[in-house]
């Protein structure tokens, strides 16, 4: 049983990521979309923290939400899993709950 | 697999609307099902037939109207947040006494009830909001 | 056991009157009771600001909706989350909110408390044990 959390705000907005981090279990997965996207970047006082979870839990970003937005592939925090759409739907698919961190 | 949508912010404001679309329509061309895509808080507002958006923009009303049109979805607008924000159907206008309605084609409003049938009904329910 | 009841869980992260969150998410709460199903509500960051006592609307013209919470066991709506550490970030402690009873019919109708204080970790225990999880 897993859980898929999306979060599509900015962590320097909102506590959303940073809640979401603190309560997503092993073997979750993160999809950081819209204004989440930020959240999935390197050298950012959050990465450490979201490289960190990488561990336990997968971290995905929506492509076109980090291209909107001028994020480089390269920009991306390791492990970080670009997806598209219908990736984003397969995700939802495969675990058993999606859990919108609004 | 049947996914049940909430969509909780207004059009063009937040990227909510979008953000549902895009989900919704790579989730039918997938083989899955949609059996309902519910408007909620400002949400409702994306069911508005009245808005003008610049030509060179998409037309948020217009392609969920349309994507209803083509995969006959169940788009449901929450009354009591659509009578709060001033959207109302033929029937509801008469009811209030109100001297128009503005829903789209391919809406239909209808109470919270639908919300939790659709959680009900569905494999997953995904929140798109702000 | 039928085997159609769900459980749900209302996720409320937000405070209340600044947004309408918190009231539309208690209507939808009030609404979902009908149904049936398994229901239990989670407060945390923010959201726990929605339970606090002594809430008076008068000056800012809104409808004061929290004792509405209060009327939530008459709905069996009696799983109350609310993390510890969310209230301990805001120099908030269990006093700090309305006290929320239920009736519980399976104990002679005993009264008992619906806010449950759990941790972060306990909290997210309960949100990995649903099957539908809406968020306002």
């Amino acid at each position: 049983m897993s859980t898929l959390h999306t979060v599509n705000k900015s962590p320097f907005a909102t506590g959303s990521l940073q809640s979401c981090l603190s309560h997503a279990k092993d073997g979750d997965a993160i999809l950081m979309f819209e204004d989440g996207v930020y959240g999935a970047t390197k050298g950012t006082t959050l990465a450490d923290a979201v490289a960190a979870k990488g561990g336990s839990v997968t971290l995905y970003v929506l492509q076109g939400d980090a291209d909107a937005r001028g994020i480089a592939a390269a920009r991306l925090i390791e492990g970080v899993t670009p997806v598209d759409y219908v990736g984003f739907v397969r995700l939802a698919a495969d675990h058993d709950r999606t859990h919108a961190w609004l | 697999m049947k996914f049940g949508v909430v969509v909780s912010e207004g059009p063009y404001t937040h990227q909510a609307s979008d953000s549902a679309y895009n989900f919704v329509k790579a989730a039918l061309e997938n083989g899955h099902e949609v059996p309902r895509v519910f408007f909620y808080h400002d949400g409702v507002n994306v069911g508005t037939r009245l808005s003008i958006p610049p030509q060179d923009e998409r037309n948020i009303q217009k392609n969920w109207t349309a994507l209803a049109a083509e995969h006959d979805l169940d788009l449901v607008i929450c009354i009591a947040a659509a009578q709060r924000r001033g959207l109302l159907d033929e029937n509801e206008a008469s009811r209030q006494g109100k001297d128009a309605n503005n829903i789209s084609e391919g809406f239909r409003i209808s109470g919270l009830g639908q919300l939790i049938e659709m959680g009900i009904q569905t494999d997953r329910l995904m929140t798109f909001g702000d | 056991m039928d085997e159609k009841i769900k459980k749900f869980l209302y996720v409320n992260r937000k405070a209340p009157y600044g947004t309408i969150y918190a009231l539309e998410a208690l209507e939808v709460v009030l609404i979902g009771a009908a149904f049936d199903q398994d229901v239990s509500l989670a407060f945390l960051d923010d959201g726990v600001f929605q339970l606090v006592k002594n809430q008076k609307t008068d000056g800012i013209g809104v409808k004061n909706f929290s004792p509405t919470f209060r009327a939530l066991g008459d709905y069996d709506v009696t799983k109350l989350f609310v993390e510890q550490e969310s209230l301990d970030e805001r120099g908030l402690t269990a006093d700090d909110l309305q006290d929320i009873i239920y009736e519980d019919e399976d104990d002679d109708w005993a009264e008992k408390p619906s806010i449950r204080i759990v941790s972060r970790a306990e909290m997210a225990d309960v949100m990995a044990d649903q099957d539908v999880v809406l968020s306002f």
